[in-house]
């Protein structure tokens, strides 16, 4: 049973928007039947270029309904410069919330948005009609049963700030049948870890100057967010014990307690991990 | 409060029958010693096991009540069944089964696959049928067990059980049937079935509470424990009985074996009713499954271009309990194996509601469900992309 709070139930009962625009300026429909949900929506503009109406209609749960209700409520009155930068979770917060396994339903509305906006600009010759997508995926297939692309993967980490594969299979799908691109979902979110953590100032001068509280604080900090959830996926995880001098001490735990490659996990990804984010100096053991 | 639901949802639970739970009451209160404690108050106990014992066996039409294992679930019967054919004939290394059992055997088959175990699926038809022609090449001289189950928990598809169990013994293979679906709604003759090594059942889906089930083990088939510990069960399964459930899931195989003709009459009757008056009334509907054998409790209605999710949000909200073989409603993405295997268009798999009956059902639920149906479907294909473009 889910837990569906007031707001979505309202949306799902009582959907504001649905059917169809007969000389819509801007149609696009994503996603499809083998994949349990699917979105078309229609956009009119006025002289003013704002979003005067919208229409939806929508195979699929019960959140899907509501995400693509919210939605239309959401962007009407809006130029489609405003439209574009609509987020999935803007759908949310209009929802108040949804369950986590059901945040594909908010990014499927964001989609179909940006969808629906590329088709008016491809209609009027404008720029930026081609690089959304509208069944035409930007990028490459990383998700076979759900046919999810890098780009979007990225797109949706970005915007959710996601950490983990199986976060993207909640928002996305993809790895959510038959698993098989797991592996490759975390390798593109490890890749934009790692871009978006060279935007920010480095924080790798200075750890040497912390002091030790501080230092314990930052190795915790990498080990929550870019090692423990690579460790969780394979069934593990990993525990800070302590830091003496630049030697950090750690447990291993779960599957990766008595893994004959514990050492190889050690010096591969947790010490090369805290080598890359605070300093090249730390070295790791198992306490 | 809400009002009392119209359970239509009796393959996943059953209600525990008011007679069971008065069975069990003295042993939730007084009656609490250790039946294998050597004074006489656990022996009064080991008595009420016993006695359990033979309500079982007369159940499932079985020789002697020595053949029945008393376990905490079906899940757990299958995965001893298996486990123990494996350590009990180790030079065979293939199982067969069937692609549309429940996960409590296809994982264990999956896992013991790791372990170096050739696994081979029967595959079926459009109607769920079993490939009879697959299933005669695939049993051969290194299959260790066939396990197939007696009926599907979510088509009720009955299966060839007894011609299955023959195949295997000419080939000097175990057979298995996970039968958590069909005992209490079909009738049971063991006794003559004598390619039937072992069986699975659960007590909670013929009105015994959950945490009981049993393990049907002919005699005479050997048989390597799972629960390994104490001396209980002869030996065959330890851990201290669960004296209150096993005593309720006696009260319930002799309230079952007594209605039996009521599940195949007036449970079969409204089963048919809300099923034909779908088909009369609502349209673009398939029923998923073989009416020619399926349980008279269990019908899968597909309700096409709309999701099984939101249908049964609906039908909860007017206090209907049905289940769906469509992806939203567990949290996987992907919709039922079984529907799946039995080649179902996705249109059709999405939106499959199961309405499964019991004998407390009453022919006003059914009128109560179909006068709701009707408007869910039309409210939720007005929204649908695929009913409009289907219209055009």
């Amino acid at each position: 049973m889910w837990n569906y709070n007031e707001k979505v139930m309202d949306h799902f009962l009582n959907p504001r928007n649905v059917g169809e625009i007969a000389d819509a300026d801007a149609v696009a429909e994503v996603g499809n039947m083998s994949c349990g949900d699917a979105l078309k929506l229609y956009l009119k503009l006025d002289e003013a270029g704002k979003i005067c109406d919208v229409k939806f209609q929508t195979f699929g749960c019960a959140s899907a309904i509501a995400s693509s209700s919210a939605l239309t409520e959401l962007v009407k009155g809006m130029t489609l410069e405003e439209a574009s930068k609509v987020t999935n979770r803007d759908i949310v917060a209009v929802l108040g919330d949804l369950p986590e396994e059901k945040m594909h339903c908010s990014v499927m509305g964001m989609e179909a948005l940006q969808a629906a906006i590329a088709d008016y600009r491809k209609k009027k010759g404008l720029p930026g009609g081609e690089g959304l997508r509208n069944d035409d995926h930007e990028g490459r297939i990383v998700c076979k049963c759900f046919g999810v692309t890098d780009v979007q993967i990225r797109n949706v980490a970005r915007i959710n700030h996601l950490k983990t594969a199986a976060q993207i299979t909640e928002y996305t799908k993809a790895g959510g049948a038959c698993g098989h691109c797991l592996d490759k979902i975390q390798e593109i979110l490890d890749d934009l870890n790692r871009e978006t953590a060279g935007e920010g100032e480095s924080p790798k001068d200075e750890f040497s100057s912390l002091t030790p509280v501080r230092k314990i604080l930052r190795i915790q900090d990498v080990i929550d967010k870019e090692i423990r959830p690579r460790l969780e996926h394979d069934g593990g995880s990993i525990e800070l014990i302590d830091l003496e001098g630049s030697v950090v001490k750690v447990r291993l735990k779960g599957v990766c307690a008595t893994c004959p490659n514990a050492t190889l996990t050690l010096r591969k990804l947790v010490q090369a991990k805290l080598n890359e984010y605070l300093s090249p100096d730390l070295t790791v053991e198992e306490a | 409060m809400i009002r009392k639901a119209v359970y239509f949802d009796n393959n996943a639970t059953t209600r525990v029958a008011p007679e069971v739970r008065d069975a069990m009451l003295p042993f939730l209160d007084e009656l609490y010693a250790n039946p294998s404690s050597i004074h006489r108050f656990g022996g009064q106990l080991a008595a009420c096991v016993e006695e359990a014992r033979e309500r079982m066996a007369a159940l499932l039409g079985a020789e002697q009540p020595s053949e029945i294992l008393f376990t905490s679930c079906g899940t757990e019967s299958d995965s001893s069944a298996l486990l123990s054919a494996a350590s009990t004939c180790p030079k065979r290394r293939k199982i067969v089964t069937t692609t549309v059992e429940h996960p409590a055997i296809l994982n264990r088959v999956r896992d013991l696959a790791r372990h170096g175990y050739r696994i081979t699926e029967i595959p079926v038809d459009g109607k769920g049928r079993l490939d009879m022609d697959f299933a005669r090449s695939a049993i051969d001289e290194d299959t260790l067990i066939v396990s197939v189950m007696w009926a599907n928990n979510e088509t009720g598809n009955i299966y060839p059980v007894e011609q299955l169990s023959e195949m295997a013994h000419s080939v000097g293979a175990l057979f298995h049937t996970d039968a958590v679906q069909a005992v209490g709604k079909v009738p049971f003759r063991l006794s003559e079935m004598p390619g039937i090594d072992m069986l699975s059942l659960s007590g909670h889906k013929f009105h015994a509470p959950k945490g009981v089930g049993a393990l049907y083990i002919r005699r005479g088939v050997r048989f390597h424990p799972f629960v390994l510990g104490g001396h209980q069960e002869g030996g065959r399964r330890a851990g201290t009985e669960n004296v209150a459930s096993i005593v309720g899931m006696g009260k319930a195989a002799e309230l079952a074996l007594a209605s039996i003709e009521v599940e195949n009459t007036r449970v079969r009757a409204l089963r048919d009713k809300l099923e034909q008056t779908v088909l009369k009334t609502i349209p673009c509907v398939r029923v998923n499954g073989d009416p020619e054998h399926r349980l008279p409790n269990t019908t899968n209605i597909s309700f096409e271009y709309i999701e099984g999710e939101s249908i049964l949000m609906l039908l909860d909200l007017d206090n209907i309990c049905a289940s769906s073989g469509s992806a939203c409603t567990t949290g996987s993405l992907e919709p039922s194996h079984v529907l799946r295997a039995m080649g179902v268009p996705y249109t059709a798999a999405h939106g499959a509601i199961r309405f499964s009956f019991s004998r407390y059902n009453t022919e006003e639920e059914v009128d109560f469900t179909l006068s709701k149906l009707p408007g869910i479907m039309e409210k939720l294909r007005a929204i649908s992309p695929y009913w409009s473009s289907r219209n055009k």
